[in-house]
């Protein structure tokens, strides 16, 4: 009996959510990094094509660029930023509180991020229905003043496209969180095992910093000359 | 466990600095620096972005391999610019012999 015992004390600290296919949480947490990094990357790569043809169209039609720009509200778009930023802090302190062991700060701090994203979307919701209201939506209705509407059109084109795409991803990081509240909620993570609220972490800094690129390439095109 | 635990302290400092860099990126889009705008605006976005990965993502604490796989990703994303940029900007260079009929309608598009 008393052997047993010293046998499982002398193999380490055996926490239950260690899978059996690694020997130590040191282990499980630094391929749970790796695989999240390695989905990132294809992420990366996923939002990599869109950047690439809006760089390309913007050579090709700077003027146009211009003119579709200012169509935007810097003012929404700057808002936005700062939420966005502000619901990578709370995630961040959502983190830190999972790591150090407080799973009321954890709840808290994700529902902050929640409400910062929901604040987020409804905005963009705001900014869509302004663009539909104006018919600049492309597309059969779409109607633009000026000498370049239909290279607007591609700009305004990639604007939904990219903004889409995003808000997209923070609708399912909306998701991801409420699933992760209501595990810290129901107290399943510890100081040893919070891998789920890190790899979620990961995901939502990586849509913020989609956005951080999305705000100037697409609101502060050309606002000097 | 091995995740690094980052002060609070470090995570408002990153936060007011991408605060700051927010409204500098805001303020230098309407001063005209001719063709310089975009790099600036590319470059603080580049800054902010390194910023969230390092410590909010804890990307300056993680495993050389973690940090090989990230590095990977952009560079790769660099290659997918950089390669796509220099078929279509150097497209018009071409010279075509007398005779030789009209240059392909995509060197004309624009």
């Amino acid at each position: 009996m008393s052997d047993s015992a010293s046998a499982e004390a002398s193999a380490g600290r055996h926490h239950a959510a260690l899978q059996h296919q690694f020997d130590t949480m040191e282990q499980q947490q630094e391929s749970a990094t790796l695989g999240m990094w390695v989905f990132l990357v294809t992420e990366v790569m996923f939002f990599g094509g869109l950047f690439m043809a809006y760089l390309l169209y913007r050579v090709w039609y700077p003027a146009a660029w211009a003119d579709g720009s200012r169509e935007l509200d810097i003012l929404l778009g700057g808002v936005n930023t700062v939420v966005l930023i502000g619901s990578s802090l709370t995630m961040a302190l959502a983190v830190r509180a999972a790591q150090t062991g407080f799973p009321r700060a954890t709840v808290n701090w994700l529902l902050a991020t929640m409400a910062l994203g929901g604040v987020f979307l409804v905005i963009k919701v705001f900014e869509y229905a302004h663009k539909v209201e104006l018919n600049h939506v492309p597309g059969p209705n779409f109607v633009f003043e000026g000498p370049h509407a239909r290279q607007v059109e591609i700009f305004l084109s990639l604007y939904f496209a990219m903004t889409g795409l995003h808000a997209l991803h923070m609708v399912i990081g909306f998701g991801l969180l409420s699933v992760i509240a209501w595990m810290a909620y129901k107290r399943k993570f510890s100081p040893e095992w919070y891998a789920p609220v890190e790899m979620s972490g990961l995901y939502w800094h990586f849509v913020d910093i989609v956005w951080i690129f999305l705000f100037p390439l697409l609101y502060l095109v050309d606002r000097a000359h | 466990m091995s995740g690094h635990v980052s002060p609070k302290t470090v995570s408002y400092t990153i936060f007011a600095s991408l605060m700051v860099l927010t409204g500098i990126t805001v303020a230098v889009a309407f001063i005209n620096l001719g063709p310089l705008n975009f790099p600036v605006a590319l470059s603080i976005a580049i800054v902010k972005a390194t910023l969230v990965i390092l410590f909010f993502m804890h990307v300056k604490y993680s495993s050389r391999l973690t940090k090989l796989v990230v590095a990977t990703g952009f560079f790769f994303l660099l290659i997918l610019f950089t390669l796509t940029m220099t078929d279509y900007l150097s497209r018009g260079w071409l010279t075509y012999p007398v005779g030789a009929g009209a240059p392909p309608a995509a060197t004309q598009a624009h």
